[in-house]
Formats: C-alpha cells, sequence, structure tokens
C-alpha cells in the first residue's frame, strides 16, 4: 500500500525559516534509509503559506486569495509518498524520524486500489505490453 | 498489559518492526556465525523473546538494537557451546590444547564492524548459483522480504510443506557448500550478479502476469521485488544493470491498472489510458534508466526499460519513437540473441520503416521450432499481412493463432479479427 506522509507546518516553517544543519544532515541521512529500504517513492518540502494562493469556488465564480493563512497547525509543510506493507510498518518508520519538540506528522493511506489490487483479473496472461514480458521469460528459457 | 486492543496493536507493532529488521538482523548475524539457516533461527528466538516480553514492557523505543542484542547473546551462547565441543575434539584428536583464535573476540569485532555490506552479503547468499533457481527465489522472499513460508506458498501456488523443505534443503546446501556469506569478489561479480537479477525480475513477473487474480498476494510480489531492486540500487549504486532492472520494473509496474478493461479482458498497450499509468513510477523509471545509462552502457534488463521508456514517453501511441525501438532490439538481439526477440523486432520494423521490413524478420521464424505453439507469432504475422493488403493469409494466420491460445478472452478477439478480415476482403 502506499502512504502520504504529511509534515504539519510549524511556525518557523511559515516564517520561512530554515531548518539548522544538523537537521538537514539528520534528515539527508534518514530520506537515505527510507530510499535504500526501497519504501520511499516521493517526498518534498513545501514553501511557506505566505508564498501559496487558494482558489475558492462558489457557483460560477472564482476567488483568488492570497497566503499566508491563518490555521499554521492544518498547513502543510511537505509529504513524503512511501511504500509500505501496512499501517504499522509506516508507523514503525515515521517513529525514526529525525522530529523533535512537539512536531507532529500524520500518515494516511492513498487510495489505489487498483494498482496491485482488484482489477487484477483472471485470464490476464499473456497479451500486452507489445510482448514484452513474454521476452523476458522466453529468452531466458531459450 | 491484559487489554486486547492494547496487545493487538504491539503485536502489529512488533510484525512491522519484524519487516523493518530481519533482513538486517539476519544478515548481520549469518556474517557473525558464518550460516544463514542459524542466523535465521537466532534472529526468529530474539522475536520469540520480544513477543514475550514487549505486550508488558512496551515496544521499545530502538527495537532493531533491542532484537539485535538479544540475538547476539543467543549467537555467543552458541559460538561458545561450539567451542567447546571444538575443543574437546581437538584434545582429543591431537591430545593437547591448541590456541586458536577466540570466536567471541572474532563476534564483538563484527558488531563494531560499520561496513554495511552485510545485507548485499545476504542477497548475494540467497542467490547462489548452487542453488537452483525456485530455491534462490523462496530464500530470498524468506530472508530478505521477510514473507512467511505460508505467504511465500500462496504466492506460488503450492502447499506450505513444499516450501519449507525448499527452504530447508536450501540452507543446507549452502552450509554443505561452505559458501561464505559475503559479496563475491570483483572478478565473479558479472556473473553472480545476473543470478541475483535474475531471481528478483523472476519475483516481479510472478506478480506481474498472475493468473490468479483474487489471490492479493501475487500481484503484492511486484511491490516486494520493486523493493528488493530499490534496496540493491541503493547497496550497488555503480552496477548499470541493477538500475536498469529497477527502470523496467517501475515502468512496467506504472501500467498495471491500465493493462486489463473492466471485464478483465487485456488491454494491448496501443490502446491502453495513457492516463492511468502511475506517472509516479513512470518518472521513477525513467530517472532509474538514466542512472544506468550515466553509468556505463545497456545491458539487457536497461536495453528492455529503454524500450518500455520509449512507450512511456510518447504521450499519444502515434508518438512513440518506433525507429530508437528498433534500433534498442537490434542491440537486443545482438546482446541475447533469441526468437522471442525477433518477433518483436519484427513488431518493431514495421512500425518504423513499414509492413515489408517487418515481413522479412518474421518469416524467417516461421521455422522456429521455440515458437512453433507460440499464437503470437501468426497473430503478428497476420497485423503485417493485413497492412500489406494480403487479407486472405491474415485471416488463416488470426484462426491459426486463436487455435493456438488457451485463454478464451484471447481467442475470441482473435477470432473477431479474423472475421473482421473477412470484411475488409469483400471490400477489396
Amino acid at each position: 500500500m502506499r502512504v502520504m506522509v504529511i509534515v504539519k507546518a510549524s511556525e518557523e516553517s511559515e516564517g520561512g525559516v530554515m531548518p539548522e544543519t544538523e537537521l538537514f544532515a539528520a534528515m539527508g541521512k534518514y530520506n537515505e534509509e527510507l530510499v535504500k529500504a526501497g519504501l520511499m517513492l516521493a517526498g518534498e518540502g513545501l514553501g511557506p503559506s505566505s508564498q501559496g494562493k487558494r482558489v475558492r469556488f462558489d457557483g460560477k465564480r472564482r476567488t483568488v486569495i492570497d497566503g499566508p493563512f491563518a490555521e499554521t497547525k492544518e498547513l502543510i509543510a511537505g509529504y513524503w509518498l512511501w511504500q509500505v506493507k501496512s499501517m504499522d510498518e509506516a508507523v514503525e518508520w515515521l517513529k525514526r524520524a529525525p522530529f523533535d519538540g512537539g512536531a507532529e506528522v500524520e500518515i494516511r493511506r492513498i487510495f489505489e486500489a487498483g494498482d496491485f489490487g482488484d482489477e487484477f483479473t483472471p485470464e490476464l496472461r499473456a497479451q500486452e505490453e507489445g510482448l514484452r514480458e513474454e521476452i523476458a521469460r522466453k529468452a531466458k528459457k531459450a | 498489559m491484559s487489554d486486547p486492543a492494547a496487545q493487538g496493536a504491539v503485536h502489529g507493532a512488533i510484525d512491522a518492526v519484524w519487516r523493518i529488521e530481519s533482513a538486517r538482523l539476519i544478515a548481520r548475524l549469518a556474517r557473525m556465525v558464518g550460516d544463514v539457516g542459524l542466523a535465521e533461527d537466532l534472529a526468529q528466538d530474539a522475536l520469540v523473546v520480544a513477543l514475550e516480553r514487549w505486550p508488558e514492557s512496551g515496544v521499545p523505543d530502538n527495537p532493531g538494537a533491542w532484537l539485535m542484542a538479544a540475538a547476539k547473546r543467543r549467537a555467543i551462547d552458541h559460538l561458545r557451546r561450539d567451542r567447546m565441543l571444538d575443543r574437546r575434539h581437538l584434545e582429543i584428536a591431537r591430545g593437547s590444547r591448541e590456541d586458536r583464535a577466540d570466536p567471541e573476540a572474532e563476534i564483538l569485532a563484527a558488531l563494531v564492524d560499520p561496513v554495511g555490506d552485510e545485507l548485499l552479503g545476504l542477497i548475494f547468499t540467497t542467490c547462489h548459483p548452487v542453488l537452483a533457481t525456485e530455491a534462490r527465489v523462496a530464500l530470498t522472499l524468506r530472508l530478505l522480504s521477510g514473507l512467511t513460508t505460508e505467504e511465500i506458498a500462496r504466492a506460488f501456488l503450492t502447499s506450505t510443506s513444499t516450501i519449507q523443505q525448499r527452504i530447508v534443503r536450501a540452507k543446507r546446501t549452502l552450509r554443505e557448500a561452505r559458501i561464505p556469506i559475503e559479496p563475491p569478489p570483483a572478478t565473479d561479480l558479472p556473473a553472480r550478479l545476473q543470478s541475483v537479477l535474475e531471481v528478483v525480475y523472476l519475483v516481479f513477473n510472478e506478480g506481474y502476469s498472475a493468473t490468479a487474480g483474487a489471490d492479493w498476494l501475487r500481484p503484492a510480489l511486484c511491490e516486494d521485488a520493486l523493493r528488493l531492486g530499490r534496496i540493491l540500487a541503493g547497496l550497488m549504486e555503480n552496477e548499470a544493470e541493477v538500475h536498469g532492472l529497477v527502470a523496467l520494473m517501475e515502468i512496467q509496474a506504472s501500467r498495471l491498472r491500465a493493462r486489463t478493461g473492466p471485464g478483465g479482458e487485456p488491454i494491448l498497450l496501443n490502446d491502453q489510458d495513457r492516463s492511468r499509468w502511475d506517472w509516479v513510477l513512470v518518472q521513477r523509471g525513467l530517472a532509474a534508466l538514466d542512472r544506468a545509462v550515466s553509468r556505463g552502457g545497456l545491458g539487457p534488463f536497461a536495453l528492455q526499460a529503454a524500450i518500455a521508456a520509449c512507450h512511456a514517453r510518447a504521450r499519444t501511441p502515434e508518438e512513440t519513437d518506433w525507429t530508437r525501438i528498433t534500433a534498442l532490439y537490434d542491440a537486443l538481439a545482438q546482446l541475447t540473441p533469441s526468437p522471442v526477440v525477433e518477433l518483436n523486432r519484427a513488431v518493431a520494423y514495421s512500425m518504423a520503416f513499414g509492413p515489408a521490413a517487418g515481413l522479412e524478420i518474421a518469416d524467417p521464424l516461421l521455422g522456429e521450432p521455440m515458437l512453433a505453439g507460440y499464437h503470437l507469432l501468426p497473430a503478428v504475422r497476420a497485423d503485417i499481412l493485413a497492412k500489406l493488403g494480403r487479407f486472405a493469409e491474415a485471416k488463416t494466420e488470426l484462426e491459426r493463432a486463436a487455435a493456438m491460445t488457451e485463454n478464451a478472452k484471447e481467442r475470441g478477439l482473435l477470432l473477431g479479427r479474423a472475421a473482421g478480415m473477412e470484411k475488409r476482403m469483400a471490400g477489396a
């Protein structure tokens, strides 16, 4: 399954204050572990909401609202995309992250029932993919 | 802790810790005691202790280190017993005491050894050529992916006892052959790596071409293989083919949800809804391919990934760079010649340079015994013949292909196309 790990904004992140070198280093090391374990698919940090925009939809009206937005704790400062076996595994990995100081990080399951699940029906096999998987299998036997 | 819900939560956490830590734990122990079977036993013993204690004490802050310490104590006990036996043997044999390196000290030295290539050593051991392919697969999934024997059995549609025996025998073979648990020397590396990559791709294909869709475990093998591949890429940064294999798997996996229609019918690459491709995986695949190329050229996996990438880069089927694909198939045919590669080359040539060019490659394959019962040969020839306006021959070929395939949905598709040829003949 895939999860999105959502890092909430803080006064520092909203203020555009960059983390200290040690934290950058620790985070870099942590990311490296995630990559080496084969579970990190993507991850980015986001700019402060003062550089963000919102668009409000009301009937046909579109209203653009400029940041910053008030509710700091509900804002997102960054995210990871992980491929894990279970929510428990995601939690165990997240526990190893170098956060501190009352930070709260959220894990949410990503809906992707189709990916490796339901759409796999019997009789899928042979004819797809311009034969590539056939190549691999037969080439090995050849 | 008597609350069952809380206990369930602890067991979930222990499961997760095991998934994360077991491969490293076993790898490190195997390096210490020189035996993957014994290493797994020691690691399992430590897990049993955790299962007894953690529900009471809670999961420790650093569960990996806790498990390692518990397993280490057992390893030392084991080696002490072993050493005493050794001494007794020596005394009987020589009638005197013999000084030898202190195994306990060796273990302690191994524990502080910062070199992190234990995992690599374990992968090369479980994929060792001394083992039969199916034994390599079972042992790798067990020790590296942390799958249970039951899970492996279900994934490969076989019985638990078969897998159990396969694993037991594999461990014994490794012990008796005295295979050192470490990455191979540079001279053996290409051949040994080939064996590792093959195992990973085999696991991937087992999930990718799953016929038993009701069982989620088979498709989940794709994830296990991808993870193994990515781990390998992290450990062997400089090996081009590792990145090539990862690229191939990422791009193929990106198409999983577009490959079948609502009724389970296969959808050919060119007919797939490209917006349903998983673009995160496509991007990861293309990046992995770049790494393969920048590390010195294209091996068979990277070449196949490069072909897959040509399709991934085309926003519509018409934008596909078929000329480049023919060049890649030429290279693949040189590197790993096979009739199936030739058949694909024929398709690519027909798309790039017209049907006559394709037919020139496809026709000689009619005499190829390996393709004698392969329905895609007549199917491909039918496509090319139809493009040349030879509808009657195309119809015959489609009917031949339909008779060869064992897949009912596919047979229907082929017979439908054969009927279409009839109409075109009438129209011509």
